[in-house]
């Protein structure tokens, strides 16, 4: 009896010097916080050009003028992302699977999954996108899309499917190819066991990355409207050279903020499980 | 002795990886209802034969039958003779993202046919014959070793192949650990199920196989029964191996 109420003394003891270091640490991290921010703000705000920027990019007014519009834009930019989403995640997958099968009988197709890779990653989205919105419909050929929009997903498509190859590849070659054996020693066909065993494993690894990609996918669709089509940032640079005010840019940003942040925040989610696992 | 085809035959098989060449004509004769203990060095192709024998890898020369069919023709398909074999390795190699009942059933559902209901159940009865009852939903991270290899055993055995290949099932575990999964394999042996096991542990090749074939630089270079090839081994390479094994205080 005398014994466990010195061990639970001492753990009590413990746990409240534990309590104490958390508590100071917590103290110097806000005090520091507070007094970076609050500088860099007090920086900002007594700078001499401060009253012209905060009419120019925070005024409230040409917000609530602006928003309405931005936010029909961002519907465009949100529509897109979806469908360029699901394309890329299919594409890059059939693509990963390509380039990682070994039967001899597929090498030419290999072949063009290296090229297909090479030329799409290597290819600024740009470039590519401006290529295929203009150089499409100069062929004019039947059947082929010419609506800017759609060309513009093509090209974004296209890219990012080549990234998204290569992150499920770099996934799949993670898992051992014991894996592989063990599947296959199971009576499974190598389809059923890439289905069952390989790739539910390989996503798990790389589901931050993937998510960290489509992060980037929903800025750069914003690269579209070079080729014409009215989303968040091109309505909202038109509001600004009309009204010469760029607050309609800060809406645009805060918008792309909206989705990007949460998405963010589900990768952090999934790298601490990834980690843990 | 029956007079029906051995369950497993190997004949004059070869297999190098580059230019090692790793089995140099190998005959072996596996009946129904025996079990034919594999020892020898490490590295002298244990494990590869057995994957051969799986047609997981594929052999240079020679050829294998099973119940007197041959299977290491181009012509067959690898999948249905996999279908009728089980194979356990010489690590677990379980599947780490499914729970042991996940990993048992896996084969059951789709290279066997059984629906989810009768697999699980088979699954069920499987892992409890083993002592596995109430691990069904434990993830192989969350098993010790010897549980690990007792599912393991479990997954290749639920299948009901017409025999049962086993690498090493126990060298990768802590000593303590390799009692309950000998005991699996006896088991399996009671039931009369033909085996091929790999092995280090000598007691336990001399309790359970009805023959022992020593396996030297490519070739069986003796084989028969426990307590002729391990108590008064012919061949001078048997003997050194065995002296070793002594020497190393695994006897
Ligand atoms: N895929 C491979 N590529 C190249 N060499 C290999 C391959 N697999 C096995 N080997 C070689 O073949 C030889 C036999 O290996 P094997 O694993 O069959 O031996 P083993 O008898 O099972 O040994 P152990 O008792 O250590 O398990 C070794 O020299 C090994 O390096
Ligand atoms: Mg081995």
């Amino acid at each position: 009896m005398a014994e466990s109420a010195l061990i639970s003394d001492r753990r009590l003891e413990r746990e409240a010097a534990k309590r104490r270091q958390a508590r100071r640490g917590q103290a110097i991290a806000v005090v520091s916080s507070v007094v970076v921010l609050g500088g860099l703000a007090a920086w900002i705000l007594t700078s001499p050009g401060w009253p012209v920027v905060r009419e120019t990019f925070f005024s409230w007014s040409e917000f609530k003028n602006a928003f309405p519009e931005v936010l029909e834009g961002f519907w465009l930019d949100v529509k897109i992302f979806m469908v360029v989403e699901v394309a890329v995640l299919i594409l890059g997958l059939a693509i990963a699977l390509i380039r990682t099968s070994r039967a001899p009988a597929i090498f030419p197709i290999r072949m063009l999954g290296t090229v297909w890779v090479d030329l799409f990653r290597g290819v600024p989205v740009i470039l590519l996108i401006y290529l295929i919105g203009f150089g499409v419909p100069a062929l004019q050929l039947n059947g082929l899309p010419t609506e800017p929009v759609v060309l513009g997903g093509i090209a974004l498509t296209l890219s990012y499917s080549a990234y998204v190859a290569e992150v499920y590849r770099a996934g799949i070659d993670s898992v051992h190819h014991s894996q592989h054996d063990a599947a296959l020693a199971v009576g499974l066909t190598h389809g059923q066991a890439m289905r069952h065993v390989i790739l539910p494993q390989a996503v798990r690894r790389v589901a931050a990355p993937l998510l960290n990609d489509f992060v980037s996918l929903q800025k750069d669709v914003a690269l579209i409207s070079t080729i014409g089509p009215l989303e968040a940032y091109r309505i909202a640079q038109i509001i600004q050279g009309e009204n010469f005010n760029y607050t309609p840019l800060i809406a645009a940003a805060l918008l792309y903020l909206a989705v990007t942040v949460p998405l963010a925040r589900v990768v952090d989610r999934m790298g601490g499980a990834g980690a843990v696992r | 002795m029956s007079a029906a085809a051995p369950v497993l035959e190997v004949r004059g098989v070869t297999k190098a990886f580059g230019t090692r060449q790793v089995l140099r004509g190998i005959d072996m004769t596996v009946d129904e209802h025996r079990a034919v203990a594999l020892i020898g060095a490490s590295g002298s192709g244990k494990s590869t034969l057995l994957r051969c024998i799986d047609l997981l890898e594929e052999i240079d020369d020679g050829d294998v039958f099973l119940d007197g069919e041959v299977i290491t023709d181009p012509a067959v398909k690898p999948v249905e003779i996999r279908r009728r074999l089980g194979l356990v390795f010489q690590a677990y190699n379980l599947f780490p993202h499914l729970t042991a009942l996940q990993n048992v059933v896996l084969g059951d559902r789709r290279a066997h046919g059984f629906s989810k209901a009768e697999a699980e159940e088979r699954g069920r009865v499987l892992l409890a014959r083993f002592g596995l009852e109430g691990r069904e939903h434990d993830r192989p991270d969350n098993l010790s070793g010897g549980q690990q290899q007792r599912v393991a055993i479990a997954r290749a055995f639920s299948g009901r192949p017409r025999a049962l290949l086993l690498d090493e099932v126990t060298s990768a575990l802590d000593p303590e650990l390799v009692g309950e999964v000998l005991a699996a394999v006896r088991d399996l042996k009671a039931e009369g199920m033909t085996m091929v096991i790999a092995t280090h542990e000598m007691s336990f090749a001399r309790e359970v196989a009805d023959e022992v074939a020593f396996l030297h630089e490519g070739r069986i270079v003796e084989s028969g029964p426990p307590e002729r090839v391990l108590e008064q081994p012919q061949r001078p390479e048997t003997r050194r191996f065995l002296s070793r094994l002594l020497e190393a205080g695994r006897i």
